[in-house]
């Protein structure tokens, strides 16, 4: 990823797959931050998430002898979380997840049903510890492979590209959940603040209610 | 929305906020919500919900107590820095 060209100019691909345990917690040192971000965005569960860290980095250490370089380690490093998240969470559902292109319903475009503007809210209002916690909900109520795409472009930052290489999907496929994640979380969140706008005349809501 | 331009057009609005459509798909969407109320108010508030979303986003951290399990568990605790 662009961003951290310059960790993974540091690291000595000769010294991890040599089994460097120095190497490797300097790799650990510099990623964990990131993967435990992931890993919380994907499961909302503190403790799932620390499982998903530990088992990433096991498998990182047992699996860099034979790591080709091809892709960056952050996205190799992503892509071993992110399939162990996905994983984790089929165990706990118990159903299938499809991860590949084909046939995934969960990938059908809605149209849009909630139109309100509730762009005008106040910051305060809109950045509040409530709104927040309900912007984490409705990120855990989307489908987990719309959640993977939206996690890894939205909160991580990767681009079209790391993100297609993390998931192995197309760019095409990548471009298009994260449209249907987007439109997903902003009927969410048109519900949540739209339900907010009655009580601020300023931003737009029923003046004439308080006042005439 | 029920109009047929509407629904054409939902799959390039994540693309539209990004800034990411091609010259011609982008000058078709901002022809078409110089009368599309609803249109304009979907495009404002996914424009809203993807900058909500970025500017939320707290700096990656690791709580001290789940990083020293996590060095422990790869029996790295000789290079855990606790300072």
């Amino acid at each position: 990823m662009n961003r951290d060209n310059k960790k993974e100019e540091d690291f000595s691909l000769e010294a991890l797959r040599a089994g460097d345990r120095a190497e490797f917690a300097r790799l650990v040192e510099t990623y964990s931050a990131v993967i435990y971000r992931l890993a919380v965005k994907m499961l909302d569960d503190d403790q799932d998430a620390e499982d998903i860290l530990q088992e990433t980095f096991i498998k990182a250490f047992r699996h860099l002898k034979n790591f080709d370089g091809r892709s960056s380690l952050s996205t190799w490093l992503y892509r071993i979380a992110t399939n162990e998240a996905l994983m984790l969470i089929r165990k706990r559902k118990n159903i299938p997840i499809p991860i590949g292109e084909q046939s995934d319903p969960d990938t059908q475009i809605d149209e849009p049903a909630q139109i309100v503007d509730w762009c005008c809210l106040p910051e305060e209002e809109l950045m509040s510890t409530e709104a927040r916690e309900y912007m984490d909900q409705a990120v855990e109520q989307l489908p987990p492979t719309l959640r993977a795409v939206f996690v890894l472009r939205d909160i991580e930052g990767l681009s079209t590209e790391e993100t297609s290489s993390v998931l192995n999907l197309s760019e095409a496929a990548v471009k298009t959940r994260l449209s249907r994640a987007r439109m997903r979380l902003r009927e969410l969140l048109t519900v949540y603040f739209g339900a907010r706008m009655a009580s601020h005349p300023l931003a737009g809501g029923p003046i004439s209610d308080a006042g005439e | 929305m029920d109009h047929d331009t509407c629904r054409s057009l939902l799959d390039s609005l994540s693309d539209y906020v990004d800034g990411q459509l091609g010259d011609e798909l982008c000058a078709e969407i901002d022809r078409h919500l110089q009368h599309c109320e609803n249109c304009r108010v979907v495009i404002d508030s996914l424009r809203k919900t993807v900058y909500l979303y970025h500017v939320t986003t707290e700096s990656p951290t690791v709580p001290n107590d789940v990083r020293e399990r996590l060095f422990t568990r790869l029996n790295l605790d000789e290079f855990l820095d606790r300072s």
